[in-house]
């Protein structure tokens, strides 16, 4: 049994809060470098210069690429063979939150009742899952979320003859309905087959991946550069002020379902794509 | 394309000359008000009582800032989406607001409300924090400082840049 102090995952949660919302993507700003050579539209070109000359500055001035610094979602791989010794797990995230927050001069978005609202001042609770893995280590992945793309996600139970198609129509309606809310270019992120509650997690876990790397699965991946073909066809663009660039990738992840069903969950994420991974 | 300088208060005259597309570069004052900062101003209202910020040829920025780091006078500083504020809109600007600045379409109420009292809103580029923070020089929270991120806070602001997204007319970028 190896012993592992909470201090280290508290540690690892303050560090990835800053850098993640500090340092924008590297494969997001290559995106971006080619979407100018692709986007005819003067507005979709400048908001783009504008998104890559934020990200410099944002580095340069150590400040959060956007206001929006998120919830804090955190994901914890827990090897089998480890002991977490020193406190508790929980309170050990959310410390980590809440150092990482005021040190790196992070914006405070969490309420304290969702209903009453009231700030709680340190934007803790972090949204935690926990995952019990083979092995000896812990991975300490957070991904803070903003919530003009977390508002734009969509669960939808189809019916398990609809097939591709009725997938591929429910994500267009859906990209479509967000337009230009959720700070276009988006990453898609797709959750196909479980459950209700299975499906929805998928499609933020699917969105952990690098940007653009595809499903392992043949299907999916020809499905995932189909969408992403037909997103970018729609128009909406930049900002959702026109343009070639709606989507910068589409992901899906996928798990086997009930006879009756084929639940398809969509959670879009703007082009602050944030997660960072830290292995204890 | 060349941008517009565009200085607050807005006039009738300069709100006018503004076309959908247009780029603007914004000098003066502005405030930030967002979700909780709109409620509580209807509140206010419902309950007949003063507004902590006087709105006659003013522009809302739908923003809550990051913290400001030591040295800088605030943290990133980029738009939120508007939609939220859409059923709040039309009562601000029978109040005289002149100008909204945010990201994303809007209702037709609220543009409808837009034409009737010459009103423009401007997109702001969303998740641009780092690079619109510089554009502030200075900021003071004006009211609702317990709203943390959410309170009315007043920015002076230097070459702020937006797109012109709905002018007054009622043209608007977000339908094509």
């Amino acid at each position: 049994m190896r012993e592992i102090d909470v201090g280290e995952i508290t540690r690892a949660v303050r560090d990835l809060c800053i850098e993640t919302n500090i340092i924008a993507d590297e494969e997001v700003l290559k995106a971006f470098r080619c979407a100018l050579k692709s986007e005819t539209s003067p507005v979709a070109k400048e908001v783009i210069k504008t998104l890559l000359e934020n990200a410099r500055i944002a580095k340069e001035e150590n400040m959060p690429i956007c206001q929006d610094t998120g919830m804090a979602i955190v994901f914890l791989d827990i090897g089998q063979d480890v002991h977490i010794i020193g406190g508790d797990l929980e309170s050990a995230v959310n410390e980590g939150v809440r150092q990482g927050y005021k040190d790196g001069y992070l914006r405070k978005s969490v309420v304290k009742h969702p209903v009453a609202r009231g700030n709680t001042g340190d934007n803790t609770p972090a949204v935690i899952h926990t995952r019990i893995v083979a092995g000896d280590k812990v991975k300490v992945t957070v991904a803070p979320k903003g919530f003009g793309s977390e508002n734009m996600s969509f669960v939808k139970m189809l019916k398990p003859t609809e097939g591709y198609k009725g997938i591929k129509d429910f994500v267009l309606e859906s990209v479509k309905k967000a337009g230009g809310n959720p700070c276009p270019p988006i990453v898609v992120g797709m959750g196909v087959g479980g459950t209700f509650e299975k499906a929805a997690l998928m499609a933020k876990e699917s969105l952990l991946r690098p940007l653009g790397e595809s499903s392992k699965k043949e299907d999916f991946a020809k499905l995932e550069r189909e969408l992403l073909d037909e997103i970018n066809q729609t128009g909406i663009g930049p900002q959702g002020l026109g343009g070639r660039t709606t989507a910068l990738a589409v992901h899906i992840n996928d798990y086997p379902t009930h006879i009756a069903g084929m639940p398809v969950a969509v959670n879009i994420c703007c082009h602050a794509y944030r997660h960072g991974v830290r292995v204890i | 394309m060349a941008a517009i300088e565009v200085t607050t208060p807005l006039t009738d005259s300069m709100v006018g000359k503004l076309k959908a597309g247009d780029s603007v570069l914004i000098t003066g004052i502005i405030y930030t008000a967002r979700d909780a900062a709109h409620k509580r101003l209807m509140d206010s209202l419902s309950k007949g009582e003063k507004l902590p910020v006087e709105l006659k040829g003013q522009i809302f920025y739908y923003a809550g800032p990051a913290p400001a780091p030591p040295g800088k006078p605030i943290g990133s500083v980029g738009p939120t989406t508007s939609y939220r504020m859409d059923s709040f809109a039309p009562k601000t600007m029978e109040l005289g607001l002149k100008g909204m600045i945010g990201k994303g379409p809007r209702s037709k109420e609220v543009v409808d409300a837009m034409k009737k009292h010459g009103v423009v809103y401007f997109a702001a580029v969303g998740g641009a924090g780092a690079l619109l923070a510089k554009c502030v020089k200075k900021a003071r929270v004006v009211a609702y400082d317990d709203l943390g991120a959410e309170a009315i806070t007043e920015l002076t602001v230097e070459k702020f840049p937006a797109i012109v997204a709905i002018d007054c007319k009622g043209n608007d970028l977000y339908q094509r």
